[in-house]
């Protein structure tokens, strides 16, 4: 008999570093900060660790961390490809290795000096020269000059206010709604500091249709996830946030950021993820309270809304007027501020808000939300979960 | 090193920069079935064969999207930057950089960016109706 993922697993401990512009240490260290302060957040020690997951991007290998933590023995370490598409599959791979048995506590981290060192919004040559299928595909755009993130995601921006009508002002309310959550957020890079629709109107043009403010910050900083069985976990410090839904989502003729060679050119692969996420839940999006929507790029949080059926296609530009995805609306998103205005670390930052969501214990608390969805990376190969109580 | 970010070429897309050199547009095709493709790869995702060879394409082509680049600065290019996302003529898409602005819909035509002995690039322009030229010759 095949077991199911949904249920099996909860994630008991989440912890951090700081999030900043120039951290002063390197990224093992930051992860290692990361994952000791996740374990004391639910009363577990190294000791008790047997599986390490991450993303293939992070620098800090699985066996570097276990030795700095003097974790005696891994059974179990993966690690997720394709940049911020990796976030929630860090999770999944934990959860799926909890649930057959294969470890027993699972930590999940990702550390960087995205901004004071290796900067994401600046072009990579490094990307366009490795040699792999993914620096072979690049070599039909970063000669070109299409070669920053920023750069790919307009390029379906464009086609998607062609298409559908949608405007810069309604990609600038998600910016709006991250920077008010994350103006009362202390942890926030940007607290205190909300903008209005006017600022982000006003912010220069960075690959036209995206304005600066469309655009996700450069953040040094760790986020650490402990994942352990249900059963496990409600005998520790912290009410668990449960696994009701674990996926990750490709879609067909998929590249990374450049999926340009299909009819239609949005984020499928997210709708590959919400199909999974509703079967094995058993949700809907009728179900989400609120919900944690991956934001490098705000015109991604329009298709998203779409790709995973809060709404139809071409209709998340009506969605998100009039504060809809902010506190005290229909679906508040991005509670902590997002990763436009808490810190960008590759999306882990948002799995922990969920977390603290399900606990009770967000700056910015959703009244009494039973079920939190979170995403991960667009215009990439992605993933999603479902957390509850 | 002031010129633009190098192509990794490996042997399933070196007749494409070949091409290039020799100032040919080329698309992938199936010796087996026929069908185009762009970018190329080893083999045909719609027959399964591996037997590829290629046609030169016309260097038509109409806008499907575009951007203009701003910041940061891109090596080997001056700023703002216009990338376009094409459907060419033949059928297929191909990312292209242009040499002046466009708009979704705009035909354009392909020229080339000799980059240096080693290294073609194509790159794109508006094609300007002959009604709205100010000398038609026919």
């Amino acid at each position: 008999m095949i077991g199911t993922l949904s249920g099996a697993a909860a994630i008991a401990g989440i912890g951090a570093t700081e999030f900043s512009k120039e951290s002063g240490r390197s990224e093992l260290q930051l992860s290692v900060e990361a994952v000791q302060h996740a374990l004391a957040d639910c009363g577990l020690t190294p000791a008790d660790v047997d599986g390490l997951t991450t993303f293939t991007m992070d620098s800090s290998a699985e066996i570097a961390v276990a030795r700095e933590l003097d974790i005696p023995e891994l059974r179990f370490f993966s690690r997720i490809n394709f940049g911020g598409g990796a976030a929630c599959a860090t999770v999944q791979h934990a959860a799926m290795a909890v649930a057959t048995g294969v470890a027993d506590v699972v930590v999940a981290y990702r550390g960087f000096n995205e901004r004071s060192g290796s900067r994401f919004g600046q072009v990579s040559t490094q990307a366009a020269s490795q040699v792999n299928t993914n620096g072979i595909d690049n070599a039909f755009t970063y000669p070109l000059g299409l070669s920053t993130p920023a750069a790919t995601v307009a390029m379906q921006a464009r086609r998607y206010v062609h298409e559908y009508g949608a405007t810069s002002a309604d990609f600038g309310a998600v910016a709006v709604a991250d920077r008010r959550h994350a103006a009362t957020n202390p942890n926030a890079f940007f607290h205190g500091r909300p903008i209005t629709i006017e600022d982000h109107q006003a912010s220069r043009m960075i690959a036209d249709p995206l304005h600066l403010l469309d655009c996700c910050q450069e953040s040094d900083g760790a986020v650490a996830l402990v994942i352990t069985s249900v059963e496990r976990a409600r005998d520790l410090r912290q009410t668990p946030a449960i696994v009701a839904a674990a996926a990750q989502g490709s879609g067909r003729d998929q590249f990374v950021m450049t999926s340009y060679y299909r009819d239609d050119i949005g984020i499928p692969e997210m709708g590959v993820v919400g199909r999974e996420l509703w079967r094995q839940s058993g949700l809907t999006p009728d179900d989400m309270p609120m919900a944690i929507l991956y934001d490098h790029f705000t015109p991604y949080v329009l298709m998203q809304l779409e790709e995973l059926g809060f709404c139809g296609r071409g209709e998340a530009k009506d969605f998100v007027r009039d504060g809809a995805i902010e506190l005290g609306g229909r679906l508040p998103l991005n509670t902590h501020g997002g990763q436009l205005g808490e810190a960008y670390i590759h999306g882990m930052n948002g799995i922990a808000e969920a977390v603290r969501q399900i606990r009770g214990t967000s700056v910015n608390q959703v009244a009494d939300p039973a079920h939190v969805l979170v995403t991960a990376g667009t215009g990439v190969p992605t993933s999603g979960l479902i957390l509850a109580r | 090193m002031s010129g633009p970010v190098r192509p990794v070429v490996v042997r399933d897309t070196q007749f494409f920069f070949e091409g290039t050199r020799a100032h040919e547009l080329r698309i992938q095709s199936c010796n087996a079935c026929g069908v185009l493709r762009n970018p190329p790869g080893p083999a045909c995702p719609r027959c399964g064969a591996f037997d590829r060879g290629h046609v030169v394409a016309s260097g038509e082509g109409t806008v499907f999207s575009y951007l203009v680049h701003h910041a940061p600065q891109v090596p080997g290019k001056d700023l703002p930057l216009v990338i376009a996302l094409l459907d060419l003529d033949e059928g297929v898409r191909m990312v292209a950089e242009m040499t002046g602005p466009v708009e979704i819909g705009d035909r354009v035509s392909v020229g080339w960016n000799d980059v240096d002995d080693d290294l073609t690039l194509p790159i794109w322009h508006k094609v300007v109706e002959p009604a709205e030229t100010e000398e038609t010759s026919r």
